[in-house]
């Protein structure tokens, strides 16, 4: 069947500041079809999406490569606005409701139904009245089309979770010229039952002629759903398959793809049988990253990994044990139980965090980095501080000098390129900052080390130090790290054993030379068997 | 509990707690007045004409603090530039000697151009400070105050020709400190007489109220009238849906401005008397105090509040210094209790709308949880 | 070069030095004497100057501009009005008057603080009503309180505070005296001066150690703060105690310079013009040093002391109210939207 195809992407390519995010990436859809993309967290699905929908975020850093072809003539979107305007639509993962309106007010947010009045031409359309029948009408008619009932007049702050999906999806819908929609993950909120009716609705769009590109990290949803499978990796276009022909183990293969056996270094330090720290029943209520009942051990000397899609609930455990969002369950240190909620309480016993929100919890932005490096040491340890002789050592005053010499020790051995202690971390690059935190961490001379994204937003020579920083710190002091990041290949090779976090749980804990594709599989949901979980958990494989 | 069970949210149950705050301003109110009438002796015709009165007087310029409201942008301390607004309007209106209607007319003819001018600037400066507007525009308020009062005190009578001598300091520049109205006093409130009894009521300012309270419900139905709902509810969302933000916020400031322009003409047509260097400032605190205290909230604010809040609010102010002065053998007791009451309200008002919004992030961030420890 | 300086030092600040400077070279040629002008600047310095340094801990926490200086005020004039009601005189009296507003000021001050972290966010606004309506709860309470003093109560009535209370015969200029000297028409208030500088060390010395420290990470960033194992809310409260103490410091030196006590409506509005001080000294929403506040209330009240006098010789008429006002609230206005824009 000869077709132009409705939308034909040619080479697209994408640099962040010199950092290659996309490479010649090239498929076309037809109407009425469904492409399901897949692919681990960075390897490029969301800058993709970005291009498509004219994001100023793309524009604002020069751009990118090749073209888009919608409907046989070569589009460049301006704004978001233009893409709306041309007939792409978009579900973003984050509502964008008014929680106050009804599902007809939102529907039609900004494409409300206007009685004509005279005022229009005297001054602006804005003073028409609102249609509200029409409205109603409109609304519901929309919503029907996705075969789901939800009353056109209930408050988006009262529906339960997967209805504002819903109406999210009816206000693409709304559009009557809706050609192409986009839905990022739109089945993470839903219960089974709800993302199968959404799955039905989004048959029934693709048979009415909208092409659909959905993304989603369940592969069974792909695969009963989606025509077409699109992989990416690394910004690479890896497979571009029928869906129907490939398995899910063969999808997850694709996803996660190499080995690294060959580059993994010796490992030098000891693992001892000791558990340094120990996990039981932990939850921790952290917005967008919610860990529901973790379990897991981990010995002195250790280098674990904690991985996994974004939005799992990886962050949270870490963050949980810190104490730094509301958490329960069980976390004990060498035996002895930590208590939760209370950050001091685990910085007393000796655990130090590096967080993955550099700017937000990392740093002092604002302030020098010797007060960045040293500020939990003198808070927590007492250190850093001198008596005043005067007042009989009464009042104990920060020492600058103790402060100033302990960074440049930390700026030496890290290599922070800086003019001096004395500089504000504001002004250093990612990759500094990084090492910032880390001198942070260090300083506090920790019997367990917590590190979220070691690398995130850093480059990739900075990437190689952190890591060999981190290796040789675990190596020399015989400290214990715990590692979390979403890049599941830095795991495997700084780690002794990584956990795979899936839906708040722990979907299964590998060592880190097992093959890529059962990490793959293990991120996909598929959890290991109950024996070899119990037996990863205490870590006795 | 799992996912797959889970039924839909259920509507947010409202704590009693939650109840009695929104409602606590009012009752405390309510219970003032009760106990304070009966202190004051006052016979119940005097209160009922005295409450008229101030219900014409006042209405309309609490009137104007709605749309910032529905806008999001909290009260709106910068009614008071609509007030400055008007009271240039008077005064000129005063030095060409414009009497009766006509000189009301004029008077908010010539306020409207600079109530729009000072909106604007208002508007502009709020949108470099969201999430501050209220201790903005109530700054701003003061800072336009110095410049009205450069113009009034230094350029009126000096650069602007004011030829009544009555109106000029004796210095030769300058407006006096309190302007008499004689020309427009009343004229509005007199325009349609109406006697019951003994008490008077100004049926003409009335009607103009209602033509407001009009205005406002056609305009809360209307497509601007949505996006400011929208804008006041959730700006990025807004935002993303393509309503121009800022230009909309703005709008509703020159909307508010211009019609405290009008309502502080209509609050001065019927005290008769200019007090050019305080009375802007009296009508932003009263009004603001007056909305609080009929229940609106800094998020929330309808036509009720209104009108119950005009009502308890001058209960407190007719009946507070005599009773004051029965209880304590000291009016001024009262006067300053009534001050005291009018901020404390005000400061109440702000520490519960505070509080709400915190407990509901966090609830918001309650629903977002999930099911986490629960199992 | 300039405009590096300009960038620096902000606009407004350019602005107001080169005009306050301006006032100081036209002063002799109006007929304005500049050893006269500079002392009365140099008074209102020593006057104001511990007042705005009450707003250092708050803004170094975080809690914002400090519009609740009325409190501290308050708590100053019952340590004041107490210390004449038990008839203390002298240098003794002024210590009383300290010693006995301190404890007022920590309480006000720890309960204002605990209301000013559940309403975080809202901080300024709300502390600008709980200042006012303290106020008028203290018309209520100079009313009733049972002062006996016949210096201080009205006399046909024998009860109630008057409004203004001379302290002439108690601790009148104790400070200011004390090592003054007076050059021609030149008069210098040693004594208050060094009052202020060891205030101003006092709060050196507080930012240096470990909980100064830890207040100013809460201020640059509450959430390191928490991370680092600091306890941000109690941060905030010793922060908003520390600025009350001070606040009610600051009035006992403004009175005794002054010579008076002012009751009633008098601390209204003695917020906003400390507050303008410290911003026109270079402090931001959240940042603030000792350097800002002794520039900040050098250059405020140098216009504020220069604008009548010459202003009003070159223009024969008195602006300086005017002047005041559009000053201190631009300068407030400046503050706000400019942090907003740095968020962004």
């Amino acid at each position: 069947m000869p077709e132009v195809p409705l939308l034909k992407l040619e080479n697209i390519g994408k640099e962040y500041f010199g950092n290659r995010v996309l490479a010649d990436v090239s498929f076309s859809l037809n109407r009425g079809e469904i492409l399901g993309l897949v692919g681990e967290n960075g390897a490029g699905k969301s800058t993709l999406m970005n291009i498509l929908f004219g994001m100023p975020v793309i524009s604002g850093t020069g751009g990118y490569e090749g073209n888009i072809v919608l409907d046989g003539e070569v589009i460049r979107f301006g704004s978001p606005f233009d893409a709306l305007a041309a007939g792409i639509g978009m579900v973003h993962q984050e509502f964008s409701l008014i929680p106050g309106f009804s599902a007809a007010e939102n529907i039609l947010l900004n494409r409300e139904e206007l009685n004509k009045s005279l005022l229009e031409t005297v001054f602006s359309e804005r003073l028409n009245t609102l249609d509200r029948p029409g409205m109603r009408a409109r609304a519901a008619r929309a919503i029907k089309t996705l075969g789901v009932d939800i009353g056109v007049d209930t408050i988006a702050a009262e529906m339960p979770v997967g209805y504002k999906q819903f109406i999210e999806i009816a206000r693409e819908i709304d559009r009557t010229r809706t050609r192409v929609l986009v839905l990022d993950e739109p089945t993470a909120v839903l219960t089974e039952t709800e993302a199968r009716i959404l799955l039905d609705a989004l048959r029934k769009l693709a048979d009415g002629g909208i092409a659909i590109i959905f993304i989603s990290h369940r592969l069974q949803e792909i695969k009963s759903l989606c025509d077409r499978i699109l992989v990416l990796r690394d910004g690479n276009v890896i497979r571009d398959s029928d869906a129907r022909s490939a398995s899910i183990r063969d999808i997850a293969a694709w996803m996660v793809g190499r080995n690294v056996e060959e580059d993994r270094p010796v490992r030098a330090g000891t693992i001892s049988d000791e558990v340094a720290l120990s996990v039981r029943d932990l939850w921790v209520d952290m917005p967008g990253e919610t860990v529901r009942n973790a379990a897991f051990d981990v010995h002195k000397g250790e280098i674990f990994g904690i991985g996994g899609l974004a939005g799992q609930g990886k962050l949270g455990i870490p963050n949980g044990i810190m104490g730094l969002y509301p958490a329960g369950g069980t976390v004990s240190l060498f035996g002895r139980e930590v208590e939760l909620n209370k950050p001091r309480k685990a910085l007393d016993r000796g655990m130090a965090f590096v967080s993955e929100d550099r700017r937000g919890v990392g740093l002092l932005l604002g302030e020098r980095i010797d007060w960045n490096i040293t500020f939990t040491g003198m808070q927590v340890q007492n250190r850093f501080l001198k008596g005043l002789p005067l007042l009989g050592n009464l009042v104990r005053l920060r020492d600058d000098d103790a402060i100033a010499a302990e960074s440049e020790q930390y700026i030496k051995s890290l290599e922070i390129r800086c003019t001096g202690p004395a500089q504000r971390a504001v002004e250093l690059s990612g990759g500094n900052q990084q090492k910032v935190c880390l001198a942070k961490a260090f300083s506090m001379r920790p019997e367990l080390l917590l590190i979220c994204e070691p690398t995130r937003g850093i480059d990739v020579g900075a990437k190689e130090l952190v890591l060999n920083t981190l290796r040789r710190y675990n190596e020399e002091y015989g400290t214990t790290i715990l590692i979390t990041s979403s890049e599941l290949e830095e795991l495997r090779s700084v780690c002794d054993r990584v956990a795979i976090v899936g839906e708040g749980k722990i979907a299964g804990i590998l060592p880190a030379i097992s093959p890529a594709e059962r990490f793959g599989l293990l991120m996909m949901g598929d959890v290991e068997d109950e024996g070899a979980q119990k037996e990863a958990v205490t870590g006795n494989a | 509990m799992s996912r797959l069970d889970r039924g839909p949210d259920k509507k947010r149950n409202r704590g009693v707690g939650s109840l009695l705050a929104d409602y606590a301003v009012p009752v405390i109110f309510i219970v003032i007045s009760v106990v304070a009438i009966p202190l004051s002796d006052f016979s119940a015709t005097y209160l009922i004409q005295e409450l008229l009165v101030r219900i014409g007087r006042n209405s309309f310029l609490i009137l104007s603090l709605l749309i910032p409201i529905m806008a999001g942008m909290g009260l709106n301390f910068g009614m008071v530039l609509g007030a400055m607004a008007g009271q240039i309007g008077l005064i000129f209106v005063s030095d060409w000697a414009v009497v009766g209607i006509p000189g009301i007319v004029l008077a908010m003819i010539i306020g409207t151009p600079v109530a729009v001018a000072l909106g604007i600037l208002c508007g502009e400066v709020l949108n470099r400070a969201k999430g501050q507007e209220m201790v903005t525009s109530y700054i701003l308020g003061f800072f336009i105050n110095g410049v009205y009062q450069l113009f009034v005190l230094y350029f009126m009578g000096w650069l602007i020709p004011i030829s009544n001598p009555a109106l000029v300091l004796s210095r030769g520049h300058g407006i006096r400190n309190a302007i008499s109205l004689t020309g427009i006093r009343m004229v509005l409130d007199r325009l349609i007489p109406l006697q019951v009894g003994t008490v008077t009521i100004p049926v003409a300012t009335y009607l103009v109220i209602a033509a407001f309270c009009f205005f406002i419900l056609w305009f809360r139905k209307t497509k601007l009238g949505q996006d400011m709902r929208a804008i006041g509810q959730d700006m990025a969302v807004a935002d993303s849906a393509g309503i121009p933000v800022n230009r909309t916020r703005v709008i509703a400031i020159v909307i508010s401005t211009v019609l405290a322009c009008y309502g502080q003409i209509i609050f001065l047509q019927n005290m008769g008397t200019l007090n050019t260097y305080n009375s802007h400032d009296q009508a932003g605190m009263f009004s603001i105090a007056a909305l609080l205290i009929g229940g609106a909230s800094v998020s929330r604010a309808g036509i009720g509040n209104v009108f119950l809040g005009v009502v308890l609010f001058h209960l407190m102010f007719i009946v507070a210094p005599k009773a004051g002065r029965n209880l304590m053998g000291e009016a001024q007791i009262g006067e300053y209790f009534r001050v005291f009451v009018s901020y404390g309200i005000i400061a109440l008002a702000l520490v519960l709308h505070a509080w709400k919004r915190l407990r509901d992030r966090a609830e918001a961030r309650r629903s977002l949880r999930g099911p986490a420890g629960k199992e | 070069m300039l405009k590096k300086f300009i960038a620096t030092a902000g606009w407004p600040r350019v602005i107001i030095g080169l005009f306050l400077l301006a006032l100081f070279v036209t002063a002799p040629f109006v007929g304005v004497r500049i050893s006269t002008s500079l002392s009365d600047t140099l008074v209102r310095f020593g006057m104001n100057g511990v007042m705005v340094l009450a707003m250092i801990p708050m803004v170094q926490a975080g809690c914002g501009l400090n519009f609740g200086l009325p409190l501290g005020v308050i708590a100053g004039l019952l340590g004041a009005t107490m210390s004449i009601e038990f008839g203390v005189r002298g240098a003794l009296g002024f210590a009383t008057a300290i010693g006995l507003s301190i404890p007022i000021a920590a309480i006000l001050g720890y309960g204002y603080g605990q209301l000013l972290n559940r309403v975080k966010g809202d901080e300024m606004m709300i502390a600008t009503y709980v200042g006012f309506s303290s106020v008028a709860f203290m018309c209520m309470a100079w009313l009733l309180l049972p002062y006996k003093n016949p210096t201080m109560v009205w006399g046909y009535q024998g009860t109630g505070l008057r409004t203004t209370i001379s302290v002439d015969n108690y601790w009148s200029h104790i400070l200011s005296d004390f090592l003054s000297f007076k050059i021609g028409t030149f008069y210098f208030p040693t004594g208050m001066f060094l009052f202020f500088a060891a205030m101003c060390f006092l709060i050196w010395l507080f930012m240096k150690t470990k909980t100064g420290t830890a207040m100013t990470a809460v201020g640059s960033n509450p959430e390191f703060a928490r991370a680092g194992g600091v306890n941000v809310d109690r941060m905030r409260v010793i922060s908003v105690v520390l600025s009350t103490i001070f606040g009610a410091i600051g009035i006992l030196v403004y009175e005794q310079s002054f010579g008076f006590i002012q009751l009633y409506m008098g601390p209204f509005y003695m917020a906003l013009p400390t507050v303008a001080a410290i911003l026109l000294g270079g402090a931001s929403v959240n940042r603030a040093t000792i350097f800002n506040v002794v520039v900040g209330t050098f250059l405020f009240q140098g216009i504020l002391t220069m604008t009548p006098s010459v202003i009003n010789s070159v223009l024969k008429t008195d602006m300086s109210e005017v002047i005041r006002i559009i000053v201190s609230n631009g300068m407030i206005l400046y503050a706000l939207t400019r942090k907003a824009q740095v968020k962004r």
